[in-house]
């Protein structure tokens, strides 16, 4: 066969808003939450009883009984239970991922739309049998007579009892994500207070888009919640600043609760497809999925902070489209921390980084930050891990219709084991 | 909702007692199920001189394998059809007398009852003649209250020239669709089309249709987007964001689509309209979307009453403007309100809702004689439910709930359905010349009837 890559487009998305960690969705599983969203998006675009090339999502926490996750979500959704699904996990970045997943197979000419999603809940967290726990119960289960059994089950402690506490800490370094991105502050010199402004900026841009009913057609309320459960119209440069500080020691620690994403549980879709197949349905795409890079930075040997890899993905990426960092109208910059994109925007104005890092003749520069996250983002919305992806995508799809075809947008996500997932979309 | 009393009295035991009382004993209503035949018994067919209404309803009858009969004989009736567009004087009723009597006595159980005349005035110098014609409604009220066993009876007005588009209303009446309507007037091209197409299949008689239906994520709008849906419209439910979940179910098990929206905002019929591009355009639109506050007159603080006229009226001009413009609703298309028993009694503790509901009356009564609209032959019509078994009416205190299920013909509250029903019955093509109605679906309520 021939392959002609063809056009992806972003036809629209849906999220449930999303929760903070014990809230609203305290109960509510990973399969109920992605189950909702899908609905969600599957009743705005009449989508019951068809058939999609395929649904990739994933969660970064997850327990071991929902390895087929996406399937059974698919199974127990409105879709033609003939539709298949995939389970992708990229910490932070699932959620782009999978739409990357996705566009690329449309692209291809392997299906003609799919829906690429995410979920995570802090709450309906898994616990895990401690270590010594576990080992003796497979031992016991092993055994093949019922003295060894004995022997195996002998061996157990009370202190085997107590179940593993869910981490939330790099494996190769033992530091949480916030001690890794205290030190990247530290190295960048990012101060409390542009962290701050930009907490502040995030909480009063998505106020003002709910106050808009942006989110109207992007958004499908759950159990009894309509909006980002974190979100503080209220909140001031004042409040903010009276916070103290949670990751990062001493006169240089500046990361607090505020300017941190909070633990959040929540689910995002998104619909993906060939211009033709919207077309048939009367659907008008939002906006097209351009292009997808993925970088990841040694952040164990080398010397590189844990969340900057976004920082290496976009210039890749830029190179390969021929743009510069300023030939975007806006820029959605995923806040894991404020510091994340303090630091990585002063990395692309760094003329020793952009050089001995990046490999370039200058920096990329500065961008525009009336244009960045202009519909706030996740210090705001929060973050349920693998749902933030798919929230990015459908917000900036939206943003860049509205402002008109040709428009251009950036999509950056930094994750867990110091890697980033970036993207480029284009207004339809 | 389940209704204590009902069951109640329908077990053998309670059944003697509540004889031995002569307490009222409701029956469990025919409801429409799709391939059900038109009238579960023969159909008695008489009238005053030629009859010339009941002479077309029994020949369409007779196709369709219903048993038409001039004498009741031993049978047990289905219905009863009365024809009376032809009398001329109050002396002619007993013709009326003549079929009723023995018609009334062979009626089996969920009987029909439909009488047909002229419209009392329309444009005649014969105080006679509106007597007799207007006399019609009395007695069709009287024997609504006078039926048991989940029998209705209502009456038709023809208008002249419309005699060959009443076979939607004729099959409304007789079908399980119209179980909660009895006493009620309907008229037939007294305003726009004279003439209406017959559908192909009366089983799906909105196929191919586009219906938006506001407030769909519960309760009655949950139901007009199913039966909607069943009888072949593509819906489109609409609901606030925040009812967004239960608004996805609805539109994902009928295959319709969802828009979330606040109907009191300014670019509600506006955006209505640009989802609606997809499927081409709209026709039919049924402004169910309502609210309550209700407060003795005297409490109402301004809020209440500004929301209450807000949500229910306000924002249903203000979206017909966008819905009746380009690319909204079709020629042909149809329009359907939901007014209020408490609109036309009012009721104490709604004067803003009752203020409201009264107003979409109004809003039809206006929009039925628009001479652009009978240009694009687009119906305006309006149902008023009266106590209907909801989450609102679940709410209401015990003595109140029972008061409002008992003082109605037929002894019981109605279903979401039944008002469902009398919506998609005004949504047919077929239904072309039934405009300006406003049925009460309120089995027969003996408030401010």
């Amino acid at each position: 066969m021939t392959t002609t890559v063809r056009k992806v487009a972003v036809i629209g998305g849906n999220r449930i808003p999303f929760a903070r960690q014990g809230g609203a969705y305290a109960k509510a599983s990973n399969q109920d939450m992605l189950t909702a969203a899908l609905e969600g998006l599957i009743a705005r675009y009449g989508l019951a009883g068809e058939r999609l090339g395929e649904v990739a999502a994933g969660a970064v926490v997850k327990h071991s009984r929902d390895f087929n996750l996406t399937r059974e979500t698919v199974l127990g959704s409105s879709l033609d239970h003939a539709t298949p699904a995939c389970d992708l996990q990229q910490a932070c970045g699932t959620g782009l991922q999978a739409a990357i997943y996705i566009a690329n197979k449309v692209a291809l000419g392997q299906i003609d739309v799919g829906v690429a999603g995410g979920v995570d809940t802090s709450s309906d967290a898994p616990l895990v049998l401690s270590e010594r726990l576990r080992k003796s119960i497979l031992a016991a289960s092993f055994a093949k007579t019922p003295a060894t059994r004995a022997k195996a089950l002998a061996g157990i402690r009370p202190s085997d009892l107590v179940p593993a506490q869910p981490q939330n800490s790099e494996p190769r370094t033992g530091l949480s994500m916030g001690e890794h991105m205290a030190i990247t502050a530290q190295t960048w010199g990012i101060s409390r207070e542009e962290q701050d402004e930009l907490a502040l900026a995030s909480h009063q841009n998505l106020a003002r888009a709910y106050d808009e009913g942006f989110f109207d057609d992007l958004m499908t309320g759950f159990l009894g919640l309509g909006k980002d459960q974190n979100l503080r119209p209220e909140s001031s440069i004042d409040k903010l600043g009276a916070l103290k500080p949670v990751f990062g020691k001493g006169e240089g620690a500046t990361l607090t609760a505020g300017n941190s994403t909070p633990l959040t549980d929540g689910a995002s879709t998104v619909l993906l497809g060939t211009e033709e197949w919207a077309a048939e349905r009367g659907l008008a795409p939002q906006a097209w999925f351009v292009d997808g890079e993925t970088a990841a930075v040694d952040y164990v040997h080398g010397d590189e902070g844990l969340l900057m890899a976004p920082a290496y993905a976009v210039p890749r990426l830029l190179a390969r489209n021929g743009l510069t960092l300023q030939d975007f109208d806006y820029y959605e910059i995923h806040e894991a921390f404020a510091a994340t994109v303090l630091s990585t925007l002063k990395a692309w104005e760094d003329p020793d980084f952009c050089r001995d890092r990046l490999g370039l003749d200058a920096p990329l520069g500065s961008i525009d930050r009336s244009r960045l996250n202009v519909h706030g983002s996740s210090l705001a919305a929060g973050h349920p891990f693998a749902a933030t992806g798919g929230r990015i995508v459908a917000t900036l799809a939206k943003t860049l219709h509205a402002q008109g075809p040709g428009s251009r947008g950036l999509v950056s996500i930094c994750a867990a084991g110091g890697q980033g997932v970036v993207a480029i979309l284009e207004g339809a | 909702m389940s209704d204590t009393y009902s069951s109640l009295v329908n077990s053998p035991i309670g059944a003697r007692i509540a004889g031995a009382l002569g307490l009222p004993k409701p029956t469990e209503l025919r409801r429409y199920e799709p391939g059900a035949p038109i009238v579960p018994g023969p159909v008695l067919l008489g009238g005053h001189g030629a009859a010339p209404l009941a002479v077309k309803i029994g020949a369409v009858l007779s196709t369709h394998n219903v048993q038409v009969l001039s004498d009741p004989g031993q049978h047990r009736l289905g219905a009863v059809i009365l024809d009376l567009s032809e009398v001329r004087t109050p002396a002619d009723l007993e013709s009326a007398r003549a079929v009723l009597a023995p018609g009334l006595k062979a009626l089996g159980k969920h009987g029909r009852v439909i009488v047909l005349g002229r419209p009392p005035f329309d444009g005649h110098k014969d105080p006679a003649l509106g007597a007799v014609r207007r006399a019609l409604e009395g007695i069709t009220r009287s024997v609504g209250k006078e039926l048991r066993g989940g029998g209705t009876a209502n009456l038709v007005l023809v208008s002249d020239g419309a005699d060959g588009a009443i076979e939607s209303t004729i099959r409304f009446l007789l079908s399980g669709r119209s179980a909660y309507v009895s006493g009620q007037v309907f008229t037939v091209g007294a305003t726009g089309a004279t003439a209406a197409p017959v559908p192909d299949s009366w089983d799906r008689p909105l196929e191919g249709k586009v219906a938006v239906v506001t407030g769909a994520a519960r309760g009655i709008g949950a139901a007009i987007a199913d039966v909607m849906a069943r009888d072949g419209a593509k819906v489109v439910c609409v609901d606030v964001p925040s009812a967004g979940d239960a608004l996805a179910k609805v539109a994902n098990r009928i295959g319709g689509t969802a828009l979330q929206l606040d109907v009191t905002a300014e670019d509600a019929g506006a955006r209505i309209v640009e989802h609606c591009a997809r499927f081409g355009g709209i026709d039919i639109v049924v402004h169910n979307a309502g609210i309550t506050r209700d407060k003795l007159l005297v409490n109402t603080d301004e809020d209440r009453w500004r929301s209450v006229l807000d949500v229910n009226l306000l924002s249903i001009l203000r979206m017909n403007e966008a819905l009746l413009g380009e690319g909204g609703v079709r020629d042909g298309g149809h329009i359907v309100l939901v007014s209020s028993t408490s609109g036309i009694a009012g009721n104490r503790g709604q004067a803003n809702y009752a203020a409201s509901k009264a107003g979409i009356i109004g809003v039809v009564e206006t929009m039925a004689h628009e001479e652009d609209l009978a240009a694009r032959r687009i119906t305006v019509n309006a149902v008023a439910p009266g106590f209907i078994e909801t989450e609102m009416t679940a709410r209401m205190p015990v003595a109140t709930r029972e008061l409002g299920r008992r003082v109605n013909s037929l002894s019981q509250g109605g279903l979401p359905i039944d008002v469902a029903e009398t919506i998609a019955y005004f949504a047919q093509d077929a239904s072309a010349a039934v405009n300006g109605n406003v049925v009460r679906v309120c089995g027969q309520g003996w408030l401010g009837a």
